[in-house]
């Protein structure tokens, strides 16, 4: 891990791999998207709504995983002093809030028809806005207290402290009495049928590599607007 | 209100959200990196 501490060798690894996930990622979600939209089998209770599902599941497990990658990047900041793990944990922010307020539309549009309203104040929907307010404090944390295009040591304890949502947005539909189905996808197994379940794994994972081009993307963005503001100091000091 | 229009609006939604978010951070991404290849040149 720390072979990846210079930016130097960062980059040189980034570089190909953006265009990797880039070209995979699309191929993925365009083929998942076709599948879900005109190949997929209809819901017997959900009927064509169910096919929100391709896009709807994909988008949450991002606004997740997103948060769940700034606690670990975090982590390994504050202990390791991991130089490029503040960077990524900041890169994440962004996309990460996008992806959660795409959840909270889709998952929006997807119960007026299934439950004949547009939103409820249910355990899930509350604990992924809170998310969603997570992500944006975080942004305005982060660009208050940009260090070296990292993060300041307070934004990566946000990142950490943050983090107890995310067992709390996963366990909500257990937890409390919601109009949101429990999960179908568990470490034991999977209630959905394989004509529904093998195009969400394959949006699932086009969304993730696309998710992961955005982050190198703005990693790269983040490393060079530091280099030139490195640059100007020594242009104005000399 | 027929079901396809809500699915349709949430692939709309999404794949227009994610291709904006996409060319934005590649855009941000390319000026980021002339700007400090350009300075860097100018050494």
């Amino acid at each position: 891990m720390h072979a990846y501490a210079n930016p130097t060798r960062f980059l040189k690894l980034a570089r190909p791999l953006t265009g990797w996930f880039l070209v995979l990622g699309i191929a993925m979600v365009v083929g998942a998207s076709l599948y879900g939209l005109f190949v997929a089998p209809a819901d017997r209770l959900m009927g064509d709504t169910v096919r929100i599902l391709y896009i709807h599941v994909p988008t949450v497990w991002l606004a997740m995983g997103g948060w769940t990658a700034i606690a670990i990047a975090s982590v390994i900041q504050i202990v390791w002093r991991h130089p490029l793990a503040a960077v990524a944990a900041r890169a994440v922010a962004l996309p990460g809030a996008f992806f959660t307020a795409m959840g909270l539309i889709t998952g929006s549009i997807w119960a007026r028809p299934t439950w004949g309203t547009w939103w409820v104040w249910d355990g899930r929907i509350i604990s992924v806005l809170v998310l969603f307010f997570l992500y944006i404090a975080y942004i305005a944390l982060a660009s208050a207290s940009s260090a070296q295009g990292g993060v300041s040591r307070v934004t990566a304890i946000f990142g950490i402290v943050g983090a107890i949502n995310i067992p709390i947005i996963n366990r909500s539909v257990v937890w409390w009495n919601s109009l949101h189905q429990p999960a179908s996808i568990t470490a034991r197994g999977s209630s959905i049928d394989e004509s529904f379940l093998w195009p969400l794994m394959v949006s699932v994972l086009g969304f993730s590599l696309i998710f992961g081009a955005i982050v190198l993307m703005r990693m790269r963005m983040i490393l060079a607007q530091t280099k030139v503001e490195a640059r100007l100091k020594r242009m104005a000091a000399e | 209100m027929n079901q396809w229009a809500f699915v349709w609006a949430s692939y709309a939604i999404v794949l227009l959200g994610s291709a904006a978010t996409l060319i934005w951070s590649y855009r941000t991404m390319k000026s980021a990196e002339h700007k400090a290849n350009s300075l860097e040149s100018r050494r």
